[in-house]
């Protein structure tokens, strides 16, 4: 049985995308995380029982700017884990070839504490709903909190965040892209129109 | 890139990239052991069979622990060789079995090449878990993952395979996977027990086991069966334990730290004293544990080809 | 195989007749009447009313024997009959076969030779009963070689398995040499292959499959040929397949034992490497050897030391060989290809001249069995191959006449294709 090759994402990502907005400047960016951080120790009175724990790739970089963020703020390190949910998406059997499945990093236990979950974008919320089951099985939090730099709307499961960024609508035409500095090599968001092939 | 296999027959032809591919994932799959609840939802829907005509406790329970932690629905088919024989043929038993909607097959049979003859019956990913004196891939897999782990690469490391090679799917698999990654092989054992024109393989060979011990960086030991003695192939357990047995003597002889492993079942005080196997030099156990994260690997690598989907 | 007719009043014109005993060629024109050949010449159109078959383009030779050919009649007709046996042999422009004794039940006594010639009696192909070495192939007690030779056995042979005891090899030599026909063995110590799949050497360590080393086959060619020093008789040597054996026989007939022996096409044109796949269509005993065995049959053959080229045609039902290779029979089609293996692989490839192959074929079967030999003369029976050397046509299992398929030409190239066979007062063409 023949197929075409399985569709390779650095390729899609080289394609011209065209870009329809910056929504987010580097600037932006550096006051929504300063923001986010402050909404988190704000509402958990402090961060005396919480951790952050950032969902590959770029959902962990962001997690690592908020725990520096909230450093410099509160003056106390907030655990810090990274979490791959590879192995928790439920797109397994439509998928043609198996991505690369990192190691999930989380040196605490999350057992009664308060787990603020963060992600880039969130969209249908399936990532989301992956991450939770994945924290899960790393035992019982007191609290899940979700966080997440942009949301885009268009939800296919009841999943809500906690910590919203920007909330950026969006056509299903289009998509948004978080560029970080540490995988990018700038900082900002943009929204640009969708590849035919990503529809 | 993805792997470049639909099936796994063998570690022959597989690439380093593969190969290394195949451990890098296990090294995920090693973490997912370690926590409370060692299990992920991957390969939910998935079916995969595991066909043993021969009994091996051992790697069965492997193979379907990795399944189960990847939270596949597996199920067993054990026989003997003799029961089959009155039966159906291995190809009527294989089109029944994928006709009930199986997605893979794990398979370990006293034949060499009937993982081979599996893939021209049926569409399902097939896995080789041993068949007869030819390969078992998982096997070397695991114990290349084990010696990364220890030594942190393979390239240059010095691998010293002990015992029955003749008979050994084990050295067989680990012969081509420690030469592709770039670690250099030395067979040792008795002549009766050494394939023929084995050196073409591009290791070195010797009958003297303090020259392997010399030599290496690790010894994988292999088990000896009695029914070899049966066959006249040496004379006495005794006399072989004498000449190849791995002993503390042995290796304190050669002043440095040797790694031991085994792929067990281990015949202590024949091929292996008691005392080596529990040294804390050997990583017999951990190999026991990597195996199930290598086989996962192997599931997961193989079951998101959709040419394996019913 | 409808277009068999008897051979009445035939005109073969335009060929080139090539007599296989020397060599030589001549385009000339032969005329048969009544299955014996009437007239060897030019301008025999004139007045002639039968039928003219315009074999230009054909070299016409002698019939093409296969002294190793298995016809599974009686036992297992469902993988090959007499008759399908014949119609493959008759497609692969061969007149006359060897009919191994290793059948349900074993051809032991006069009835199964008689019972083999009885179901032969109408087929264009002859079929040459070889009878057991041993009572039921047992290796124990020989047979009752007297009677079966009056019966029509040709040779004996516990083809399938050797005579293991060397004291009753000595006396099926001893007594077989009263009566002046060949005892065929099929060369094997039988603990030294113990269990053996294939070749034993760099494959067989790859494929983890167990050895059968050569030296298997060559204990068993040097005592057999130890015992017909010894005792006088003829010791044919079956599939020749390893270098040491074709250096023993050649040693042998250098001091003059009288030993002769036979190689297949397969084991001149295959070697070990082949069965990387674990292909049971290239499972076979003796089985396919290495590179320089392959260099050393072809070297025998040239010099003399092999004397034929037989097929061990040896048909197995596809649900014996749609098996996993260890459970697989050994064994693969050859009568139907053999010709053209050997006139395109070896002949073509330049490995071995015309003359000598046909010779192979031809003549020193015939001579190792103590059989007339066919001849181009008036009067004599028609007896006759006709092929073209040049033509090429591609094998394909669909189109063989064996009831079997377990073949591993499938796909190949081959020149040399046969236009028809006449034999016992009958003609067959391929309908070219």
């Amino acid at each position: 049985m023949l197929r075409a090759p399985a569709m390779d994402l650095k390729v899609s990502h080289a394609m011209e995308v065209k870009i329809k907005a910056k929504v987010i400047d580097q600037e932006g960016l550096k006051r929504t995380i300063s923001r986010l951080a402050l909404e988190i120790i704000e509402r958990n009175h402090g961060v005396a029982d919480i951790a952050i724990v950032g969902v590959r790739t770029r959902g962990a970089f962001i997690a690592e700017r908020l725990v520096r963020r909230i450093h410099e703020l509160e003056k106390k390190q907030v655990p810090f884990g990274i979490l791959d949910i590879t192995l928790y998406r439920d797109d397994f059997r439509k998928r043609l070839r198996q991505p690369l499945v990192q190691v999930t990093d989380i040196p605490f236990e999350i057992n009664d504490i308060d787990v603020i979950l963060v992600d880039d974008v969130l969209f249908t919320g399936r990532t989301s709903r992956a991450a939770l089951d994945a924290l899960m099985d790393f035992g019982r939090p007191a609290s899940i909190q979700l966080a997440v730099l942009v949301d885009r709307g268009h939800r296919e499961l009841p999943i809500h965040a906690d910590y919203i960024g920007k909330s950026i609508p969006t056509s299903i035409g289009e998509e948004v892209q978080v560029r970080l500095q540490e995988s990018d090599g700038e900082d900002c968001v943009l929204l640009v129109e969708a590849p035919k092939e990503v529809q | 890139m993805p792997l470049q296999q639909k099936h796994l027959l063998g570690l022959e032809g597989v690439s380093a990239a593969d190969i290394g591919l195949m451990l890098d994932t296990a090294t995920t799959f090693r973490e997912i052991l370690e926590r409370p609840i060692p299990k992920v939802p991957t390969l939910r829907g998935l079916t995969v069979v595991n066909l043993f005509y021969e009994p091996s406790t051992r790697t069965r329970i492997s193979f379907e622990l990795a399944e189960k932690r990847l939270s596949a629905d597996s199920v067993n088919f054990t026989t003997s060789a003799s029961s089959v024989k009155k039966g159906e043929t291995l190809k009527d038993t294989i089109r029944n079995i994928e006709a009930m909607k199986i997605d893979m097959v794990v398979v370990r049979h006293q034949a060499a090449g009937v993982p081979h003859f599996l893939t021209q019956c049926v569409q399902a990913a097939i896995i080789n878990a041993g068949d007869g004196m030819h390969e078992h891939p998982t096997q070397a897999l695991l114990d290349m993952f084990t010696l990364r782990e220890r030594f942190g690469r393979l390239d240059g490391l010095r691998v010293a395979i002990i015992g029955d090679i003749s008979h050994s799917r084990v050295a067989g698999s680990n012969i081509r996977g420690l030469m592709t990654m770039g670690a250099e092989v030395m067979l040792c054992g008795p002549k009766t027990l050494m394939p023929r024109d084995v050196e073409k393989f591009g290791v070195q060979v010797t009958c003297d086991v303090e020259d392997a011990i010399a030599w290496a960086d690790v010894l994988n030991v292999l088990r000896i069966q009695l029914e070899r003695q049966e066959a006249g192939l040496f004379p006495t357990m005794r006399e072989y334990h004498a000449e190849f047995g791995i002993t503390r003597q042995r290796l304190e002889r050669a002043k440095k730290e040797i790694t031991i492993m085994h792929p067990g079942p281990i015949n202590r005080g024949i091929e292996l004293d008691a005392d080596v196997a529990d040294a804390d030099y050997s990583v017999i156990l951990d190999q026991v544990t990597n195996g199930v994260a290598v086989r996962m690997a192997v599931l997961y690598l193989l079951g998101g080809n959709e040419e394996s989907v019913s | 195989m409808n277009d068999i007719k008897k051979a009445k009043a035939l005109l073969l014109h335009g060929g080139e007749v090539c007599d296989a005993a020397d060599g030589n060629r001549q385009k000339i024109d032969l005329l048969i009447a009544h299955g014996r050949i009437e007239k060897i010449g030019t301008g025999l159109e004139e007045g002639f009313h039968g039928e003219k078959i315009d074999v230009s383009g054909c070299l016409v030779t002698q019939g093409v024997i296969d002294m190793h050919v298995h016809l599974r009649e009686p036992g297992r007709e469902d993988e090959e009959t007499i008759e399908s046996g014949c119609a493959a042999a008759m497609a692969g422009g061969v007149t006359a076969v060897c009919a191994m004794p290793n059948t349900t039940p074993p051809c032991d006594s006069q009835e199964v030779v008689r019972f083999l010639k009885k179901r032969a009696e109408e087929q264009l192909v002859e079929v040459l009963p070889v009878a057991c070495i041993t009572k039921k192939r047992e290796g124990k007690e020989i047979t009752e070689m007297a009677e079966l030779v009056k019966a029509g056995a040709v040779a004996f042979s516990d083809d399938g398995s050797p005579v293991v005891n060397a004291a009753v090899m000595r006396a099926a030599l001893e007594y077989s040499s009263m009566f002046e026909v060949p005892v065929i063995e099929h060369c094997e110590d039988p603990h030294l292959v113990a269990g053996g799949q294939m070749h034993e050497g760099w494959m067989s360590t790859r494929l983890g499959l167990p050895g059968m080393p050569d030296i298997a086959e060559a204990v068993m060619v040097a005592r057999n040929i130890a015992l017909a020093e010894y005792c006088g008789g003829h010791i044919h040597i079956a599939h020749v397949s390893t270098a040491k054996s074709v250096e023993y026989v050649r040693r042998a007939k250098e001091n003059g034992v009288k030993v002769t022996c036979e190689v297949t096409p397969h084991h001149l044109t295959l070697t070990d490497e082949a069965l990387i796949r674990y292909d049971t269509n290239l499972k076979m005993n003796p089985p396919l050897r290495s590179h320089e065995d392959v260099e050393a049959l072809l070297v025998g053959l040239r010099d003399g030391t092999i004397d034929v080229i037989a097929s061990d045609h040896a048909p197995h039902s596809l649900e014996e060989k749609d098996v996993e290779f260890a459970a697989a029979p050994f064994g693969i089609l050859g009568v139907e290809t053999m010709l053209g293996i050997v006139l395109s692989r070896l002949v073509q490839a330049g490995e071995l001249r015309l003359e000598e192959a046909l010779r192979k074929m031809i003549i020193a079967p015939r001579q190792v069995l103590g059989l007339p030999l066919p001849r181009f003369q008036e009067g004599e029976p028609a007896n006759v191959t006709i092929f073209r050397p040049e033509e090429s046509w591609t094998v394909r299992k669909e189109t063989l006449h064996s009831r079997s398929r377990n073949m591993p030409y499938e796909g190949w190239e081959l020149s040399g294709r046969v236009y028809g066979v006449l034999n016992r007062g009958y003609v067959w063409t391929a309908g070219l």
